[in-house]
């Protein structure tokens, strides 16, 4: 009664739920048997238990057919198998050799056999320890660990300050306090200075090692850049080079008798460093192999015209006449003559020498020769000036000294300026410049006669021996050719006349130039553009295609030539005939893209159209009144003059039926009807 | 690029130049006044120079020979009748007195011919109607407006300075101070020498109106001025050694070939830019139609900078080692650079290989110089030789000469005078006249330095030439180089700085592009006829068939029964005989003529005639 009630209202509820129709799918209730029992339509209605798939999958009664098989294994479940941390028991059966050996050990280094944790030094030490002890220790561990994190995040943020002055102060003051605690140190116990010396000196040698203050850091380099504007980076820049310079520098340990060698070793080595470097501003060519050299040789020279000044004199001699064997041979025999002369000088002042003791009682005679002696080594250069010179020179000879020094004054300042570079060695510069002086006189007055006497050929090589220096291939056209006069210009062709001398010059160019062949080398050059620019046949030829093939087989003569495309032969080059030319015949395009490649209407060759356009339409070209005809606009109208649109009348177009003005015109009726059509369409829709 | 005859402009330049290198003034002459003027004007009292037997003489009016061949040559080439000129009710004056002179006043055909550029030597192809009266505007216009700029020829009033000696006296050996002394104060102003000794040698270079002069020395020390007043527009020194130096489009802006990187500072000494893409430096050229600052670099790259926008247009590796020798073409902004195997190679920024090589000395080559027409350059070698080329499409040397120092430094003037540097001499040949090469026979002028001289420019529009030498710079007087009429709107020397400001607006508008630049300047009134041709291959392709080509002969059909199908075959048959006749009888003329050739080259080469043969019969 209450069941069936129950299950009613149950299938009420259900046949309303499915109503909505998102449950359709009616449960088909079991009523009678079946041989087919789908799981789908198993229904568990009545018992009031859910149906759960897994029971239906269990068989009806737990078989028994698996019971050996776990029985099995529950028994080797249950026993007992080794386990790997060994008991002490199993450890102690140590039974191989090998294991007693190494227990053995163990035991002697009282490390833990069986249990890994502690060792008995640590057992024993906790026993010592009581708990309180521990915690103190503990305690102060965390305090020290805690200060230095402090220290590191102070020193951090110091660092971080970017205040330049700070870091000054502060270096400074750290300089400071190291140096009165140095000084305490010393006094109070100067076993522990010396030690702490020992390491200020490590400390140095490292700092030497490092290469540090040598323009490699970063502020260095931002300070080089300013450089160049800025007095104050400049000097900035100077004073780490100094502070470099006195780093680097090896220290000296006594003995003056070294000091003094090494201080003139240094002293030449002062004067001959920034020589170098200022030879190779005033060049100004940068990295030129050619240029490098000769300004090594200069140095060189330098070195070997500076070493005559400072040593006796027969090594002096050596050097100068090495010096004269480098040279070519065409100045040989001047050069011999010069020797010879000089000879005789030096002989006559040693005799002088000879016969007065050294010092200070030289004659100024004696002493002047020696100059001028001096003189002449250095300025060997100046050829056909010397025979001249050398009788001024002597008359000049007594000119007290004192005149003498004021010209040299005067020409010091010069040299001074040309070398804006040298600012460290200004100092070596004065010195040098006391010995220079004369030679710089002594070069300066017959320039400066040439230029106030009449412009005689014994006055030219002047200039050209300044160039010298400057240029090392010029070098052998000086010494080659003979001095430029007007007269010599004035010679109509030099074929003519002078040809021995051009036969002589070419001799010199030739062995100049004989590693290179130019024209050779051109023509060479030439072919080769010939050929790559020549169209290429096209070999369509296949090996072996129709006969045999193989290595070391070639296709015969007569197939290559059935089956290569000969390429169109192009017009002829335009450097042909011109033997000394190569003219590129390839196409500009970047030019192209600015011609015409369309030819326009009446046209019909491209020579036509191009006779058009030659001439020049810009106001550059032509004067105002052709410029403004050629460009005036074909139609021309007033400002504020009304331009009507164009009716078919005016362009003289007779009316037509097609045209829809004409329609218009003729029978407005149909239009009217069309536009009513229309209208009632549109009120339609 | 001052690639054709500029037609003179009438008021254009409107500031007179008084100080022209000319002992006198001459009066203006009058149309009343007799033809035999130029009596007058050797009359006419000059500066006391005769001290030592030689005169600066001024030359013959030019307008007065001028017009004697007008006379003679009667017009011929002008194509206007003088009676479309005449009006005749102004013929007939109030006085009744006749016109002298009736008509437009004549021109001088070869003056008319200048300013002519249709090529005419090239024969047309036969045109249609249409065709041709388009040509025949053409050549009309052209006519015109080249008679219309002869015309105005007239307005060149000023004549170029000379140099002449006494009855055969050699003009090399008036030295400066005889000229100074002898012409007028004005140009007197214009000689002087700037010692400068402290700071090396130094290259300098006028701006282009030759107002302005800058000069760099090796040591650092810049320099900018107006020469001509002597006002210092900036000194500076920039700390690091210079090795050229440049003016760009105007004397506002100045490029300087320092020893690290290309600097451009201003006339006031300000630095602006510091270019370090153009490294290492040595020479410098701006072309100034082109807005392109090239630089040869020790790298081997030439560069081109566009100053106009600051871009590198081109960076041409030149494959030659180190380049110190440039010289631009003034005619077609050509670059040329001298290299150490004896070669001259010409450059354009449109293309990455040499236009052109040229082998022109033994040696290296020292220097280059290419003349204002760009018809002659002039290089020198360690060779010792001094060479002048015709650059006219054959390269070949004109003349050749061996200095006994070679030149290491060379420079045109505008009117064609080479200068020659060397050592610390400087050479002056002449040519005949404008258009012609110096001829290296005899130096025009010779001067002596207090230094070897590291550079030479001629000034624009001035006579007087620059000379860089490691003494300073001196500027000499050199009578006859430079060009005596100037453009008032190209290049004026007395253009004030809204007058600057202006033209450089309108130079900037009519910038030429880089890509442009190729030997033929003119290459762009040509068709790219590779193109040409190309489209109209694809446009036959395209459509199947050729649209231009000649329509195969159709026969009329004709009435009165001549039109049966027989006669229209047999008169089909007629036409194409005619053309097939026609074709061989050309084929048979060209084996002829190649014959012919043949034999007459056969008998070129073939052997000498023997003695003997005068016995054969």
């Amino acid at each position: 009664g209450d069941n069936d009630g129950e299950r009613e209202h149950q299938k009420l509820l259900e046949a309303i739920s499915s109503l909505d129709g998102k449950n359709r799918r009616k449960l088909a209730e079991r009523s009678e048997a079946s041989l087919k029992v789908s799981e789908f339509n198993v229904s568990s209605e009545g018992s009031g238990e859910k149906l759960v798939l897994a029971d239906l999958l269990e068989p009806v009664k737990t078989s028994s057919s698996l019971a050996t098989v776990k029985k099995q294994l529950n028994r080797v479940k249950s026993k007992k198998t080794v386990e790997l941390p060994l008991n002490k028991e199993e450890i102690e059966r140590a039974r191989t050799p090998l294991e007693q050996e190494i227990f053995n050990l163990l035991h002697k280094n009282k490390q833990p056999v069986a249990d890994p944790l502690l060792t008995p030094v640590e057992k024993a030490s906790l026993q010592a320890m009581s708990l309180e002890e521990a915690k103190m220790r503990r305690a102060e561990l965390q305090r020290a660990r805690a200060l230095q994190s402090y220290y590191e995040a102070k020193a951090r943020r110091e660092k971080k300050i970017k205040s330049k002055k700070y870091h000054k102060v502060v270096k400074k003051g750290k300089a400071k306090k190291a140096l009165k605690e140095f000084e305490q140190l010393r006094k109070v116990n100067p076993a522990a200075a010396l030690e702490e010396l020992e390491k200020i000196e490590k400390a140095r040698m490292m700092e030497r090692m490092s290469l540090k203050h040598q323009n490699s850091g970063k502020w260095a380099k931002s300070k080089a850049i300013m450089a160049k504007y800025d007095l104050e980076a400049r000097q900035a820049m100077q004073e780490q080079l100094a502070k470099n310079k006195e780093l680097t520098q090896k220290l000296q340990v006594a003995s003056e008798s070294e000091e003094e060698e090494g201080g003139t070793e240094e002293k030449v080595e002062e004067l001959l460093v920034p020589d170098v470097v200022n030879e190779v501003q005033m060049n100004a060519d940068g990295p030129n192999p050619w240029m490098l050299r000769s300004c090594t040789s200069d140095t060189k020279e330098a070195a070997t015209q500076e070493d005559p000044e400072q040593l006796p004199e027969p090594e002096a001699h050596e050097v100068s006449e090495s010096e004269g064997e480098d040279r070519p041979v065409a100045e040989e025999e001047i050069l011999l003559r010069e020797f010879e002369e000089r000879r005789s000088l030096r002989k006559r002042s040693e005799l002088s020498q000879d016969a007065e003791p050294a010092g200070s009682q030289e004659t100024k005679d004696s002493s002047s020769q020696e100059v001028l002696s001096e003189l002449r080594v250095l300025s060997q250069k100046l050829k056909e000036n010397d025979q001249s010179r050398k009788q001024k020179a002597s008359s000049e000879g007594t000119i007290p000294q004192v005149q003498r020094e004021e010209p040299a004054t005067e020409e010091e300042e010069p040299l001074l300026l040309q070398r804006p570079e040298r600012v460290q060695t200004l100092e070596e510069l004065e010195e040098l410049g006391k010995e220079e002086c004369f030679q710089n006189k002594e070069l300066s007055r017959p320039v400066l006669e040439g230029q106030q006497s009449e412009r005689t050929p014994n006055n030219r090589p002047d200039a050209p021996k300044k160039k010298k220096k400057e240029q090392m291939i010029d070098l052998q056209n000086l010494l080659t050719t003979q001095s430029p006069s007007v007269k010599s210009l004035a010679v109509p062709t030099i074929e003519e006349l002078e040809d021995e001398e051009e036969r002589n010059q070419r001799q010199m160019i030739k062995e100049a130039f004989a590693g290179d062949d130019v024209i050779r080398d051109f023509l060479k050059e030439k072919r080769e553009a010939v050929e790559a620019s020549k169209p290429k046949d096209v070999d369509l030829t296949l090996p072996g295609w129709g006969e045999w093939g193989g290595v070391g087989l070639k296709p015969s003569a007569k197939k290559r030539r059935r089956f290569l495309i000969k390429a169109p032969e192009g017009p002829p080059r335009k450097d042909k005939n011109l033997p000394n030319v190569i003219i590129n015949e390839k196409r500009n395009i970047h030019t192209a893209a600015h011609q015409v490649r369309v030819l326009p209407y009446p046209f019909t060759h491209h020579w036509q159209f191009e006779r058009t356009i030659q001439t020049p339409i810009g106001s550059t070209w032509n004067t105002q009144r052709a410029f403004q005809k050629l460009t005036t606009p074909k139609v021309v109208t007033k400002p504020g003059h009304i331009i009507n649109p164009i009716k078919a009348e005016d362009v003289g177009y007779r009316s037509s039926s097609r045209s829809d003005l004409s329609v218009i015109q003729r029978n407005p009726k149909r239009i009217t009807t069309r536009h009513k059509k229309q209208l009632k369409k549109s009120s339609v829709d | 690029m001052g690639e054709m005859e500029t037609a003179p402009k009438p008021g254009r330049d409107v500031p007179p130049k008084k100080d022209k290198l000319q002992t006198k003034r001459k009066k203006p002459r009058r149309y009343w006044e007799e033809e035999t003027v130029p009596t007058t004007d050797g009359a006419s009292p000059g500066p006391p120079c005769n001290k030592k037997n030689r005169e600066l003489r001024p030359q013959r009016p030019k307008n007065a020979h001028i017009l004697k061949k007008s006379r003679i040559s009667k017009q011929p080439q002008v194509p206007k009748k003088p009676q479309e000129w005449k009006n005749p009710e102004s013929q007939r004056s109030l006085s009744g007195a006749q016109d002298p002179f009736p008509g437009p006043a004549p021109v001088p055909v070869e003056v008319v011919q200048k300013f002519c550029r249709i090529d005419k030597s090239r024969k047309l192809p036969r045109s249609k109607a249409k065709t041709r009266s388009r040509l025949e505007v053409a050549e009309a216009e052209e006519e015109e407006t080249s008679i219309k700029a002869a015309r105005s020829e007239l307005l060149l009033a000023e004549e170029p300075g000379f140099l002449e000696g006494e009855d055969g006296e050699d003009t090399a050996k008036i030295c400066q101070a005889d000229i100074v002394e002898a012409v007028d104060i004005a140009s007197a102003a214009k000689h002087f020498d700037l010692n400068l000794r402290q700071f090396g040698p130094y290259r300098l270079n006028y701006s282009r109106t030759g107002r302005h002069l800058a000069f760099g020395g090796r040591r650092g020390h810049v320099a900018a001025l107006d020469w001509v007043t002597k006002k210092l527009m900036c000194e500076i020194n920039v700390m690091e050694a210079v090795r050229d130096i440049r003016f760009l489009h105007s004397e506002a802006l100045l490029a300087v070939a320092q020893n690290r990187w290309l600097h451009i500072y201003d006339n006031q000494g300000i630095e602006l830019h510091c270019i370090r893409r153009c490294d290492r430096v040595t020479r410098l050229e701006f072309l100034p139609f082109h807005f392109l600052l090239a630089t040869a670099s020790e790298t081997g790259f030439l560069t081109y900078l566009d100053v106009s926008v600051g871009k590198i247009v081109a960076a041409l590796n030149v494959r030659a080692g180190r380049l110190d020798v440039m010289s631009q073409n003034p005619y077609n902004a050509v670059i040329h650079l001298g290299h150490s195997n004896g070669t001259v190679s010409l450059w354009s920024p449109a293309m990455k290989e040499p236009l052109a090589k040229i082998l022109c000395h033994r040696g290296g080559v020292r220097a280059v110089a290419v003349d204002s027409t760009g018809t002659y350059m002039a290089t020198s070698g360690l060779d010792h030789q001094l060479k002048i080329f015709d650059l006219r499409g054959t390269y070949q040397p004109l003349s050749t000469r061996t200095l006994p120092h070679g030149a290491g430094h060379l420079a045109f003037s505008q009117r064609g005078l080479l200068v020659a540097g060397m050592g610390d001499v400087v050479n002056i040949w002449a040519g005949q006249g404008k258009a012609s090469p110096p001829s290296l026979e005899q130096p025009y002028l010779t001067h002596r330095l207090s230094g070897p001289v590291h550079g030479l420019q001629f000034c624009p529009f001035e006579d007087v030439l620059g000379v860089g030498h490691s003494g300073g710079v001196t500027s000499m007087l050199v009578p006859g180089a430079g060009e005596p009429n100037f453009d008032g709107l190209e290049s004026n020397p007395y253009r004030s700085r809204k007058q600057r400001q202006e033209w450089e607006v309108k130079a900037l508008l009519e910038k030429v592009p880089a890509e442009l630049i190729c030997l033929d300047p003119r290459a762009l009134a040509e068709v790219d006829v590779i193109s040409l041709e190309q489209g109209k291959k694809e446009r036959i392709e395209r459509l199947g068939y050729d649209p231009e080509a000649k329509a195969p002969f159709q026969p009329k059909p004709k009435q009165k029964g001549r039109s049966s199908t027989a006669s229209l075959v047999k008169r089909k048959r007629k036409v194409m005989d005619e053309e097939h006749r026609d074709k061989v009888r050309q084929s048979l003329q060209q084996q002829q003529q190649q014959q012919q050739q043949k034999e007459a080259k056969a008998k070129s080469t073939g052997a000498r005639p023997s003695a003997l043969d005068r016995f054969v019969r």
